[in-house]
């Protein structure tokens, strides 16, 4: 297993008042994400654990992107990786941020 | 923790653990024990270099079945095959034997099954799991209270899974739900292929699919593909909960004895349906769940205490 581990200033803090959110499911080309809004104001925290090794920039260019788009400050997020493909990596990501909107 | 809420028509074979969970009982009810930001994962599987998963794919948690209390157990087929091992199985042991102990505690269990069985990482933790389980649903049975389980995700109730649904209060299945012990590979890999050809679907479906568990009795409810599908058979099947004493396990081994000999000379399922007086045996398999739950109704030996 790998654990990768990136910290962000984001641009503002995630809006909704939901405190965690969990989406996906720890099986073949999908990945499971964890998310907790336990983080100061902007401050935000991403741990991916994931079986495949050698894939350290591609999961910083998704997580940065995603990060950039929908700006998850105060969030701490955490990721168990099933083999995931990067498109399904960022849909989880944005479905996740959605859902700590949700409420 | 909630998942999103799913249509109440939304398959429940596909759906996710949490997605089944959120559609069955009554809304925003759902709370959780040890939900996944406790992080009570899988110690073994990181030394086979495999993930984890938060809840070690069971969740479990208390509810409302409308209006009802109820503890539940889902466990995540998708995840591992759904098997039981050293997390999965404690947390589900764990919930039988709080409903067995505290009487304060819901005395309605119902288990939403989807596993292949044991963990072959963590097997022989999981092989204990599936046997603490049995023996604390029995127990939990004798205290009074109903466990009930629900078969219908994609990785069916094989293996342990298989047995520990045989010891619950009642069992609701849909045409996609399947119990059994040894899958078919496994079967036709020990037997050979003339026992049991696992690549022929409509055998395989005939045989451990949800129609013919319905039919023998095997199952105490039949249940639409969907989550609303569930809930309905749940609630019809908390109103029907069976004595659990000598007389009624009597009752089960002559039962038992009896379909021995009725069904001796058979080889397939659809032969066993000739027998049970199903004409149109072959129409079985198309049938619409609507007119096959009334079908199985009617059947003698498709409805009994017993189990």
């Amino acid at each position: 297993m790998q654990s990768l581990r990136f910290r962000y200033t984001a641009k503002r803090r995630l809006s909704g008042t939901r405190a965690k959110g969990i989406i996906g499911v720890v099986a073949s080309g999908d990945l499971e994400i964890l998310l907790e809004r336990v983080a100061p104001e902007a401050a935000c925290e991403v741990e991916i654990a994931t079986p495949l090794r050698g894939y350290d920039e591609t999961w910083k260019a998704v997580v940065g992107e995603f990060v950039e788009r929908s700006s998850p400050g105060g969030l701490r997020i955490s990721i168990n990786d099933g083999g995931a493909r990067p498109d399904t990596v960022f849909l989880r990501l944005m479905q996740g941020s959605a859902l700590m909107e949700s409420a | 923790m909630q998942a999103i809420a799913t249509g109440a028509r939304a398959s429940w074979s596909q759906a996710r653990a949490r997605e089944r969970l959120a559609g069955l009982l009554d809304l925003n009810s759902f709370t959780e024990f040890l939900d996944p930001t406790e992080r009570v994962q899988s110690p073994h599987l990181h030394l086979f270099d495999l993930p984890s998963a938060f809840d070690d794919g069971v969740i479990v948690g208390r509810g409302k079945l409308d209006g009802k209390d109820v503890l539940v157990a889902a466990q995540e087929g998708q995840f591992m095959g759904g098997t039981f091992a050293e997390v999965s199985g404690a947390k589900l042991i764990g919930l039988v034997r709080a409903a067995r102990d505290h009487r304060s505690l819901p005395q309605t269990v119902l288990l939403l099954m989807d596993s292949g069985g044991v963990r072959l990482q963590e097997a022989n933790a999981g092989e204990l799991a599936v046997a603490e389980l049995m023996r604390a649903i029995v127990e939990a049975r004798r205290a009074g209270v109903a466990v009930i389980a629900l078969v219908g995700g994609k990785a069916g109730a094989f293996g342990g899974a298989g047995l520990t649904a045989a010891t619950c209060s009642r069992i609701a299945i849909s045409a996609k739900g399947r119990i059994g012990v040894s899958g078919p590979e496994v079967i036709e890999t020990n037997k050979g292929v003339e026992e049991f050809d696992a690549s022929n679907k409509a055998l395989v479906w005939a045989t451990d699919g949800g129609k013919t568990r319905r039919l023998l009795g095997g199952a105490d409810a039949f249940a639409e593909d969907s989550i609303e599908g569930f809930r309905a058979a749940a609630k019809m099947l908390l109103t029907k909960i069976p004595a659990f004493d000598l007389k009624m396990m009597q009752a089960e081994q002559e039962r038992l004895v009896e379909r021995q000999t009725l069904f001796a000379t058979c080889n397939d399922a659809v032969s066993m349906w000739r027998i049970l007086g199903i004409k149109e045996s072959e129409a079985i398999r198309d049938m619409d769940t609507g007119t096959f739950a009334a079908l199985a109704d009617s059947i003698r030996g498709a409805n009994h205490d017993a189990r």
